[in-house]
């Protein structure tokens, strides 16, 4: 455990000097994840308005809490590191984590904590500033904000396997991107960027039960709304726990399988 | 030295792990159970290509065949071959990064491809067309972190460090980021990262390419310095024979996946080359020297003589006895040349 928090802790330190080398890449990226939430905002508050005031049970203040924090959730579980596998199998890069007595992904989580770190100094103050610009519908409860904490983690844990473990198909495809764009755009409609899967027909908000994108993102941004009911809440846990686990095992099966398939291509 | 850790003692492991052991590289020798890896093939163009999308042929590739070798610990050995003999795929079958098909891996009572923590820890794996140091942030950074990987005590380290320090004059580049370094300084930097954490065994695939003569011989006296020291096994490819034959007692030559020499540097130019070569300085210029063996080459009075090794006694003899003789050497042809021959026959 000490190793791990040392190691950790190097990990980390290292990233966090990387990613400031590229601070202006990485506002311009920020600019993009900030914008799309607020696209949506403004569009759901448009037809809520000419609807009369509201779509479903969301109220024009109900969107903006919704998607204030939505786009949080989303800034704190994501990763890019679909991408990075494509890149570090194609060219032979992965090799050097292959040697080190560590297993790779404890470095892409610290590392995906530094980018996180690094970019909560522009998500929380853009988060204040929308606060006060929509002036969302957004109650404090300390037990609430408790719980959501805890699946915000579970959120970022679960998520965390689940690309990794689609970013090691790397080892057979050698090129990931259609299978990075058909994932993102299902979580598109599934998490519940495009609109909060309460408002989408019955038969996706059946699949987006089923699959991962909604334990991810969309619940913990319903949980912290007090939209849910206990046993709602109690099921969102049960699904994380699930996937979560589901995506460990797959992690294990697939490098397993990956590593032996791997040509160490490149010089 | 640690002690070797021992597998499951099967008979033909049992030989393997012996004490004087540090890698034994036993791929099966006959086809279809020696190493192989399936690739996609296709043949060049546009038919092709769309063709490959109904149908995929792959083909096994045989990359090392008949190649056996045992290393005793502290040994270097150079690993040589021309380009694609398959020397980058046996360095990174011992090092655990390919999984051979077949046949029997042992470093340090490792196989390598389990990728046993222990293993990795005693291991290092230097590609000089390859990095591991963090590109854009300074070295002392990259070392750091290594340093957190291999759980390396801070006074260990420093240790380390200021060995490293010393034999590789590593002051001024530690705090510059790698991307700001020359290759040379790189280099330096990426070989002193493969080694803070003090492995036992080397994987060394051409550490010099593309460096100076100077960093060349710089790196070459430091991986010698190493071996000493820490009485490492070391297993080096290069194509720059200087490399060779300043730290390598032994080599191994593979051409075409298979083994074509496995021994002493002196006994592989005793063997491939049935020649010497005298140089004589005469008195007179432009002596006809034809007939004492074949001139290589005759500049003023400097002539260069090309005879059967078993001749050299006569021919000298006969060269001091008959002519004004100022000065004449023997020589073992240059080790290109050797070499060169083993891979032509």
């Amino acid at each position: 455990m000490k190793y791990y928090t040392a190691t950790y802790w190097a990990f980390f330190k290292t990233s966090l000097l990387e990613q400031f080398q590229y601070r202006a890449a990485m506002a311009i990226w920020m600019i993009g994840r900030i914008l799309e939430p607020i696209i949506y905002l403004t569009v759901w508050t448009t037809v809520a308005q000419t609807r009369g005031g509201s779509v479903g049970s969301y109220s024009p203040a109900d969107f903006a809490a919704y998607y204030i924090v939505l786009m949080l959730v989303n800034q704190f579980t994501f990763s890019w590191i679909m991408h990075t596998y494509d890149f570090r199998i194609r060219q032979g890069e992965l090799s050097n984590f292959l040697l080190k007595p560590i297993h790779p992904i404890h470095a892409d989580i610290a590392e995906n904590i530094a980018y996180k770190v690094m970019t909560a100094v522009i998500i929380f103050p853009t988060a204040i500033l929308l606060f006060f610009l929509f002036e969302p519908n957004l109650a404090f409860h300390i037990q609430t904000f408790a719980v959501f904490l805890l699946a915000l983690g579970l959120a970022f844990i679960m998520r965390f396997f689940i690309e990794w473990t689609l970013a090691l198909i790397a080892f057979w495809t050698t090129r990931n991107e259609a299978i990075n764009q058909m994932y993102f755009t299902l979580g598109l409609f599934l998490s519940g960027r495009i609109a909060p899967i309460d408002l989408l027909p019955d038969a996706i908000q059946t699949l987006a039960n089923a699959l991962p994108f909604r334990w991810a993102v969309a619940f913990p941004v319903e949980l912290m709304l007090g939209r849910l009911s206990q046993e709602q809440i109690l099921n969102g846990f049960t699904m994380q726990a699930l996937w979560l686990l589901a995506g460990f095992l797959l992690i294990q099966l697939t490098w397993r399988l990956g590593v032996k398939k791997y040509s160490a291509v490149g010089s | 030295m640690g002690h070797p850790i021992l597998p499951p003692s099967t008979p033909h492991s049992q030989k393997l792990t012996s004490p004087q052991t540090h890698i034994t590289f036993r791929p099966c020798p006959t086809p279809p159970t020696s190493p192989s890896y399936e690739v996609p093939q296709r043949e060049p163009g546009l038919g092709a290509a769309i063709k490959s999308l109904v149908s995929r042929t792959t083909r096994d590739v045989e990359a090392v065949k008949n190649i056996t070798f045992d290393v005793a610990p502290g040994e270097i050995v150079g690993f040589l071959g021309p380009n694609g003999a398959g020397k980058t795929t046996t360095l990174k079958m011992l090092s655990g990064l390919l999984h051979p098909t077949a046949g029997e891996i042992s470093v340090i009572g490792h196989t390598p491809y389990a990728r046993h923590k222990d293993f990795l820890n005693r291991i290092t794996l230097v590609m000089g067309q390859r990095n591991q140091l963090m590109w854009d942030i300074p070295v002392a950074d990259s070392f750091e972190r290594n340093r957190a990987i291999y759980r390396i005590s801070h006074g260990e380290y420093n240790k380390t460090l200021d060995e490293l320090n010393a034999l590789l004059d590593l002051s001024d580049l530690l705090s510059k980021p790698v991307r700001n370094l020359s290759l040379g300084e790189r280099m330096k930097c990426e070989i002193a990262a493969a080694l803070l954490h003090r492995p036992q065994v080397l994987f060394l695939d051409e550490p010099t390419i593309g460096l100076d003569v100077t960093m060349q011989r710089r790196i070459r006296a430091f991986l010698g310095e190493y071996n000493r020291r820490h009485s490492a096994t070391v297993l080096l490819t290069s194509h720059y024979m200087a490399d060779v034959e300043a730290l390598c007692k032994r080599v191994i030559i593979i051409h075409h996946g298979e083994l074509l020499f496995d021994g002493d540097l002196n006994t592989l130019i005793e063997r491939f080359s049935p020649h010497k070569t005298i140089v004589v300085d005469l008195e007179v210029e432009r002596a006809d020297l034809s007939a004492y063996g074949d001139v290589v080459t005759a500049e003023g009075n400097s002539v260069t003589l090309r005879v059967p090794k078993t001749k050299t006694a006569d021919v000298t003899g006969k060269l001091l006895a008959n002519l004004p003789v100022i000065d004449l050497t023997v020589e073992d042809p240059p080790i290109e040349e050797v070499i060169e021959q083993v891979f032509s026959n």
